[in-house]
């Protein structure tokens, strides 16, 4: 028999009371746990989604600048700073397009037809011709269209004009340039003559060498922003970083609403506590009579809250993981997120926190206890 | 040299309504070996005297001596550890602790004393040598009499050898019987394993076990 094993004992004594705290803590780490990875999956799941364009260089119209569009002289101004890499320019705009007789709205990019093999990559078909009228698909728009009859081959009317189908593209994701999986591409040739249109509305720069990036953002801006702002140039790098930031401050965020609710628990863990401080007052001064110190007390009732918070954080970490594997299978579709060390940290912060959260719940009713003057509790009823 | 000594010793209570002297310039002596009965009518300061031989409470002035220790200026841990290793209490309500078993209950001394080995057979000894029934061992204190809870409690008072046993009113709480059996054990415990005994109590009767009688009226011992 132990101090630990005194407290165990002394914590069986009310069931019910004692559960309740547990579940208090279980909730706690269980919300912690479970918001924290899905903070992580949502992370994790733009990750996945964004395609590594780590490479690449956005030069956009500034902003406030007139027209908002990049004039072909610009864009040679570009190619000339940029020196060999390779400068595509694109427009991009929202239309209806109809296949039969079915309508739908979808996104429609325009580039230079001899620059699309280099970004972007078809799965069935071919690349579209300058001068033909031929279009790609995304391989989202392609996925959910059939039975639009949107498919490789079919004729595709924008305006009144039509367009045959000659590619389906691969999945690229969601990326910092352009996002085709459920949008068409065209040759910029037929976009210009449609829509009697000169300029671009952004220029993708594919930098051969990372390390150059930011030589190559120097240049253009020194080229063209020499006098006023004209084009605004970013990177991917930059794009990442700032999703980066974003979830992860969404999983602190989320895990922050966790903590509050347990220190919830924490509060029930207190009350419980001085609850069984008062009740056994006259114990207390029994022990402290027949010679217990008053770090001996207070360590008895510190244990009290530890085993408290063990078992909640143990059941609430079991838990945690089920609701992970739950959350990340069924919302975010790939349970292997769970395994991923950022969202097992969670399960384990969670834990941590919640036995952390018990004990300091548990020290000023251990103080109380140890402080008690043992001529008065032996008198207490 | 006196197990317990007493040395003009006073107890002042300090209250809103002005100080209560509750001991009045006490001097006692108490041999080793000796059974000492305390008695007095109540607000005489008897429950005082007890507090500070059991070192729960210090004097506020004068010298108070147990087991050659000056207790007025310890520490509440270093007070602690002499009620553990020298003093054992005995009761009126015996005070078991409800959450252990009977041989819990004795072995618990030993266990603060951070004796593991040995213990358990150490605590079964001092239980048998009270007369408990061997079944009762593993009870918990609610499920047994008065005159057994007592009998337990004395063997917990004796499990860590102490110096002398406090008893505050051992027989109080129990039928005239009981308490006579209670008696002869605190008798035998002295006569024949000489432990000094220190009693207090109102019970006039109970000057035929003890050697002397300290009486004390108003805060000082009239002999």
């Amino acid at each position: 028999m132990t101090f630990f094993d005194l407290a165990r004992r002394n914590v069986t004594r009310h069931w019910l009371r004692s559960t309740l705290a547990v579940v208090g803590v279980v909730i706690g780490v269980l919300a912690i746990a479970s918001l924290g990875i899905m903070g992580t999956s949502i992370g994790l799941m733009l990750d996945d989604m964004i395609s590594d364009v780590g490479d690449t260089v956005i030069v956009s119209p500034a902003m406030g600048v007139s027209g908002g569009k990049l004039t072909e002289r610009q864009v040679s101004d570009i190619t000339r700073a940029v020196g060999s890499n390779a400068v595509v320019p694109y427009s991009y705009t929202f239309e209806k397009i109809s296949v039969g007789d079915k309508e739908s709205a979808v996104m429609l990019y325009a580039i230079p037809a001899e620059d699309i093999p280099s970004l972007l990559e078809v799965k069935s078909g071919g690349y579209p011709k300058d001068t033909g009228a031929g279009c790609l698909i995304g391989s989202n728009l392609a996925a959910n269209s059939k039975e639009n009859g949107l498919k490789l081959g079919s004729r595709v009317r924008i305006g009144d004009e039509y367009l045959r189908v000659v590619g389906v593209l691969e999945e690229r994701g969601l990326a910092l340039d352009i996002s085709p999986d459920d949008a068409i591409v065209v040759p910029y040739t037929w976009y210009s003559s449609h829509y009697d249109e000169e300029d671009y509305d952004q220029v993708i720069v594919k930098v051969r060498d990372v390390d150059d990036i930011d030589a190559v953002k120097a240049s253009i801006e020194q080229k063209l922003n020499r006098r006023e702002e004209v084009v605004s140039v970013s990177d991917s790098r930059q794009f990442l970083e700032s999703i980066t930031s974003a979830t992860s401050s969404i999983a602190v965020f989320l895990a922050g609403i966790g903590a509050i609710s347990l220190l919830v628990a924490g509060v029930s863990i207190l009350n419980v506590m001085l609850m069984s401080v008062t009740e056994r007052t006259k114990e207390i001064g029994i022990l402290r009579s027949i010679g217990t110190r008053r770090g001996e007390v207070m360590r008895m009732f510190i244990y009290e809250a530890l085993i408290l918070g063990l078992a909640g954080s143990l059941i609430g970490g079991a838990l945690s993981f089920c609701a992970g594997f739950l959350l990340t299978a069924v919302f975010a579709g790939n349970s292997a997120y769970l395994f991923n060390p950022a969202s097992l940290l969670y399960i384990a912060f969670g834990m941590g926190f919640g036995v952390f959260t018990s004990v300091a719940s548990g020290l000023y009713p251990a103080w109380k206890a140890a402080q008690l003057n043992p001529i008065q509790a032996l008198r207490h009823e | 040299m006196p197990v317990i000594s007493f040395d003009a010793v006073r107890k002042v209570y300090p209250l809103p309504g002005g100080d209560v002297v509750a001991l009045d310039g006490v001097d006692l002596a108490i041999e080793k070996g000796e059974f000492v009965l305390i008695m007095g009518p109540s607000g005489s300061g008897k429950s005082t005297l007890l507090n500070i031989m059991g070192s729960l409470d210090v004097p506020t002035s004068g010298e108070v001596t147990i087991a050659g220790k000056k207790i007025s200026r310890m520490s509440d841990d270093e007070l602690t550890l002499l009620r553990r290793d020298h003093i054992g209490f005995v009761f009126q309500q015996f005070n078991l602790i409800p959450l252990l078993t009977v041989v819990e209950n004795v072995e618990y001394p030993l266990i603060l004393k951070g004796r593991q080995n040995g213990a358990r057979k150490r605590a079964e000894e001092v239980l048998r040598a009270v007369e408990l029934a061997e079944t009762h061992f593993t009870h918990k204190p609610n499920e047994l009499s008065g005159g057994q809870q007592q009998r337990v409690a004395i063997a917990r008072a004796l499990v860590n050898d102490p110096d002398f046993l406090l008893c505050d009113e051992p027989t109080g709480n129990l039928d005239s019987k009981t308490g006579t059996a209670i008696m002869v054990l605190l008798t035998r415990m002295n006569r024949e394993e000489g432990k000094t005994v220190v009693m207090v109590t109102h019970d006039p009767r109970m000057t035929k076990y003890a050697d002397r009688t300290i009486q004390l009226i108003d805060g000082r011992v009239v002999e």
